[in-house]
């Protein structure tokens, strides 16, 4: 598993302050996310583009993470054409691509993509420790906070925990096929998992406990809500009014 | 006057229900401030069981335990406890989940109402003293299992402890962090409480031994030197005598 590769860097949206990214990426996705004109699905687009630029993002990882997601977009290409009613752009036999399917695809893609990138831009350069914290500030409530950052920090142990089992299945010469004892086998596996987690928690509990937790975590870092931070909101507030205003003129 | 024992224990029991035997079988021990003592038993012996009796973590069926001549049997009293014994878990996955080891570190003294500059400074002073600076700031679980064991027992020194509970600490640890494990504890004037199955780590580390059968404690008999004899099967990689 691999977490965290874009979260360490040094250009100006590492820097600045999560709280500041969390809140303005929230806001242009759900504007992005509602948008209905290619206008301001492409100027979504462009503006997550020239966010990733701006975060001297490694191209390549971006790249690769990119197709993965229009592995996904790529099936709407293939079924709304298909099954969204509209004019008939052409047939064959039975079936027949829609324009309106056409354009709802192309919509979808564009904002999807603007949408990752923004995501990839704001969250993906804060770790998700700063995360946490950011959101415990945001006040979050603290124990969606804490399940937040434990499952970060635990999800590699549990895994380790199922490979570990599954190697032992393994050595014990157990191919998976399509039958009921590999069905039970996975079931136990999981649920053998599940019951490692379970320990693993209440020791982890336990441990907090004799170091005197309270149910708080303290930050080691100081908040620092300075001007850039100040800047970049209302910059970002100026970008959402920009998208809110192409939407208008063209809907 | 004399300073009361830091801990005693007097007949403590612990069971899970009433039909089981008990784990832990009218228990009773005594640890001096700086006394080493070892703990050494099979498995499932109750040892760890032991610990979290003492430290509050179980809740004790009978018995009484007593931390510098005070009764502790209350929120409140296993809390003034805690601050003075550090624990050290067998797995040290369980006791650090901060994402950097300078977090974790803090995080006690953070706990205990220090300021976040104070606790960094107390973090950094702790890991240097165990030779630690350089893993400050890595990410905890990405750590070898050795660097592992010995950032958990940074988290519990940072927070100034008086005595140690160590829980099989040298299991799966490779030679050479089993022997700055060894150098550490030495250097550290604490009391402590050992438990292990590698007897030769409590010899090197403890000044008293006791062993524990079947839910019950009992002083072990002075060891005596001897010699025996033996190949080195693995030529290449001899052991050296006398720093296993």
């Amino acid at each position: 598993m691999n977490f965290e590769q874009f979260s360490y860097g040094s250009s100006f949206l590492h820097q600045l302050d999560t709280r500041a990214k969390f809140v303005s990426c929230l806001i242009l996705v759900m504007i992005l996310a509602l948008s209905r004109t290619f206008a301001a699905a492409a100027s979504g687009l462009l503006l997550g583009l020239l966010l990733v630029l701006l975060a001297r993002l490694p191209i390549r990882m971006v790249v690769k993470r990119l197709l993965l997601v229009n592995a996904f977009v790529g099936f709407l290409w293939v079924t709304l054409p298909l099954s969204y009613p509209g004019d008939i752009l052409f047939s064959l036999g039975p079936l027949s691509i829609s324009l309106q399917g056409l354009l709802l695809a192309g919509l979808i893609s564009l904002k999807a993509n603007g949408v990752f990138l923004l995501i990839m831009a704001l969250i993906a350069t804060s770790s998700v420790a700063d995360l946490g914290h950011a959101l415990e500030r945001l006040h979050v409530p603290l124990k969606l906070c804490l399940l937040l950052l434990f499952s970060y920090r635990y999800i590699f142990v549990i895994s380790q925990e199922y490979q570990r089992l599954l190697r032992a299945a393994r050595v014990r010469c157990f191919k998976p096929t399509t039958n009921m004892h590999t069905y039970r086998t996975f079931g136990y596996l999981f649920g053998m998992t599940l019951i490692k987690s379970l320990h693993r928690g209440d020791r982890v509990r336990k441990a907090m406990l004799l170091r005197g937790f309270q149910g708080r975590f303290h930050s080691l870092y100081q908040a620092r809500f300075g001007t850039s931070e100040i800047c970049f909101c209302a910059a970002a507030m100026g970008a959402a009014a920009g998208l809110i205003w192409v939407e208008s003129l063209l809907s | 006057m004399l300073a009361p024992p830091l801990i005693k224990v007097e007949d403590l029991s612990f069971y899970y229900s009433d039909e089981s035997p008990p784990v832990l079988d009218s228990i009773n021990l005594t640890l001096q401030h700086q006394q080493r003592l070892g703990l050494i038993g099979p498995n499932g012996c109750g040892k760890t069981t032991l610990f979290h009796c003492i430290m509050g973590l179980l809740k004790v069926r009978s018995g009484t335990i007593f931390f510098r001549g005070d009764k502790v049997e209350d929120k409140a009293g296993f809390q003034r406890l805690r601050r003075e014994i550090g624990m050290l878990f067998q797995d040290a996955d369980d006791q650090l989940f901060s994402p950097t080891v300078i977090e974790d570190v803090a995080f006690g003294p953070l706990n205990l109402g220090v300021a976040p500059d104070k606790a960094r400074l107390v973090a950094s002073d702790t890991l240097a003293e165990l030779g630690l600076s350089h893993l400050e700031n890595r990410v905890t679980h990405h750590l070898s299992g050795g660097e592992k064991k010995l950032v958990s027992l940074a988290t519990i020194l940072s927070m100034q402890p008086r005595a140690l509970f160590l829980d099989e600490p040298t299991n799966n640890l490779d030679p050479r962090t089993r022997l700055r494990l060894i150098e550490i504890t030495n250097k550290l004037e604490l009391a402590f409480i050992i438990i292990s199955h590698d007897y030769d780590f409590l010899a090197e580390t403890c000044h008293d031994l006791a062993s524990m059968e079947d839910g019950r404690v009992s002083p072990a008999l002075k060891s005596s030197l001897h010699t025996h004899h033996h190949v080195h099967p693995h030529g290449a990689h001899p052991h050296k005598h006398g720093d296993h």
